[in-house]
């Protein structure tokens, strides 16, 4: 065994320690949040929303919360199937030259790696600048924006691999693009539409630098656009920050249950989008 | 007959207007807050904001030095810990791992960076910074644990998906032939990859790195709630720092009424948004003349 195959080997060990370290610490990540949040896990936390004196202690759960994430969350992913489904199509080359495609798809990566945190200082002054609150409606601003660049790339990336030869048997029968883009391709990539939209929901979910200001805090749920509303990504940073060991349990609890949102989130994109495919004409 | 071809005709004006909106959506970002930082810009020189560390807004005085360090710090160390793992792991992941072990490993990574930011943190907080307020009292170093070091190795691990992802793709991409021609000359799996896979790669993963790095320098959530959020220059790994982005999400909103308050927070907005941007446009065009 000469020098060149013991390199191989201390090499391919390093590899597969290195491999160990990524996987235990996703496995280090779960764990810790499963076993440090079961604990404090209730019934009440996710049926009851919080009460006066929830963040001294006090009774109540994180319903609230919760339900107001699912209002962000699918509000924000709504709006920006609406705005994506445009753009992604608008990409194509029956609409604009590659050049020009390109340059937007170096603009939506660009944005895709703006720091949330931008999002919502940016959310925040053009709230101040039209006089709105904090508000469910400048929270669902501020995710759209996030959301958008996530989903146009996931759209435009299936749109790629449809067959050139189904949008021309289209066109032969005398369809114009409008008709072969929304009755003909959406047909044709609606598993990868699905997976985008699931992928652009989590991503949504788990957010909290850009919610910060826009969508504020409260502890009710919200009954108009206008109101503020409470998410589960704050709530869990709020009850961090208190000093009662009791609420930080409930952080925990709180951080448990959107893990396990997002996972059941990951799992269910998987599973739909396999189920999705029979409409697809390979 | 003349509807469809009108509905066609609209259709396309809506979808090309809404595109060219959002393509100049940056734009739009960097220079309104650009428009908001100016006044402050207007009374002390951006050089001295930069390099000052006295932050006292209640005096007038905003000096983004410590704040600047806090990030530069935090995101070097959770580089050095992401560099050499990722980059084993991906190779691990495209040259040599049995394709059924490749289809577990990488939907567990993916996992990875869909887990949301203050998950992180409060891994972070329950597992990082008692294991480093121990490790470093065996030591004898005194440290509350929330330190430059557990911001590092928490931004390590949520930039590994980004990374990986990345470097797979651009590893994979290398031709097979290649691979082929340099076993056939009788080199070993590993010298193959060292001298002919990774120096073509390599421009790609410099952009999957430079990737990572942005995505660390603009974290938010996680690094504020492990590094302790002292305004000071850290001298030690184990020092408390204070991050750019956690000084924007602790203040901004709040305080308001103070003068130029605002200004100074949206400056260093500001400041971050330009650092990502010109990182993520480089390792987008690194990546994009690769693709040709």
């Amino acid at each position: 065994m000469n020098l060149r195959h013991v390199e191989e080997r201390c090499f391919k060990v390093l590899m597969i320690a290195a491999t160990f370290i990524i996987l235990g610490s996703l496995f280090a990540v779960i764990g810790v949040i499963l076993v440090k949040g079961a604990g404090a896990l209730s019934l009440s936390m996710i049926t009851q929303t919080s009460k006066g004196g929830y963040y001294l202690g006090k009774e109540g759960g994180v319903l609230n919360a919760i339900v107001g994430s699912l209002y962000l969350a699918f509000g924000a992913t709504a709006t920006s199937l609406l705005v994506s489904l445009p753009i992604a199509f608008c990409l194509q080359r029956e609409y604009v030259k590659a050049r020009t495609a390109n340059v937007v798809r170096l603009s939506l990566d660009v944005l895709w790696g703006v720091p949330s945190i931008i999002y919502g200082v940016f959310g925040f002054t053009i709230m101040l600048l039209l006089g709105l609150r904090a508000s469910l409606l400048g929270g669902i601003v501020a995710l759209t924006l996030l959301e958008l660049p996530i989903m146009v790339r996931a759209i435009d990336e299936v749109l790629q691999m449809v067959p050139r030869e189904l949008k021309e048997a289209s066109y032969t029968l005398g369809a114009t693009r409008y008709e072969t883009m929304f009755k003909v391709v959406t047909r044709q990539i609606l598993p990868g539409i699905i997976s985008a939209i699931i992928l652009a929901f989590g991503r949504g979910i788990g957010d909290a630098a850009s919610i910060l200001f826009t969508a504020g805090y409260t502890d009710h749920i919200p009954s108009s656009l206008l109101d503020p509303v409470a998410s589960l990504p704050l709530a869990v940073f709020f009850q961090m920050g208190t000093p009662f060991p009791e609420v930080q349990e409930r952080a925990y609890a709180s951080a448990l249950i959107l893990l396990i949102i997002v996972l059941l989130l990951t799992v269910s994109s998987r599973l739909f989008s396999r189920r999705f495919a029979k409409f697809v004409i390979r | 007959m003349r509807v469809r071809k009108v509905i066609d005709g609209v259709s396309e004006k809506v979808m090309c207007s809404v595109t060219a909106a959002v393509s100049f959506l940056v734009v739009l970002i960097a220079a309104g807050l650009y428009l908001k930082a100016r006044p402050i810009m207007e009374i002390t020189p951006i050089k001295e904001l930069l390099t000052s560390s006295s932050w006292h807004p209640l005096k007038g005085e905003f000096g983004f030095y410590p704040f600047l360090m806090g990030t530069f710090w935090v995101t070097f160390l959770a580089m050095i810990f992401a560099i050499p793992i990722c980059l084993l792991c991906s190779i691990y992941i495209s040259e040599y791992a049995p394709r059924k072990m490749r289809d577990v490993i990488k939907p567990l990574i993916d996992l990875l960076a869909g887990i949301p930011s203050v998950v992180y943190g409060v891994f972070g907080v329950l597992a990082v910074v008692p294991l480093i307020r121990d490790t470093a009292h065996r030591i004898n170093i005194s440290t509350t644990g929330y330190s430059v070091l557990a911001g590092g190795i928490v931004l390590a691990i949520m930039v590994f998906p980004i990374i990986i992802s990345v470097s797979v793709e651009v590893i994979q991409s290398v031709p097979y032939e290649a691979r082929e021609s340099s076993l056939s000359l009788g080199a070993t799996q590993w010298q193959t990859v060292k001298k002919v896979v990774l120096k073509k790669a390599f421009p790609g993963i410099v952009a999957a790195i430079i990737l990572g790095f942005s995505r660390a320098f603009g974290e938010t959530m996680a690094v504020l709630m492990v590094v302790g959020n002292v305004p000071q220059v850290p001298h030690s790994i184990f020092e408390e720092a204070y991050p750019l982005t956690a000084l924007i999400a602790n203040n901004y909103g709040e305080m308001l009424s103070v003068p130029l308050y605002d200004s100074a927070l949206l400056l260093g907005a500001l400041i971050l948004l330009l650092i990502v941007l010109l990182f993520s446009m480089a390792a987008r065009l690194i990546l994009m003349r690769g693709g040709r």
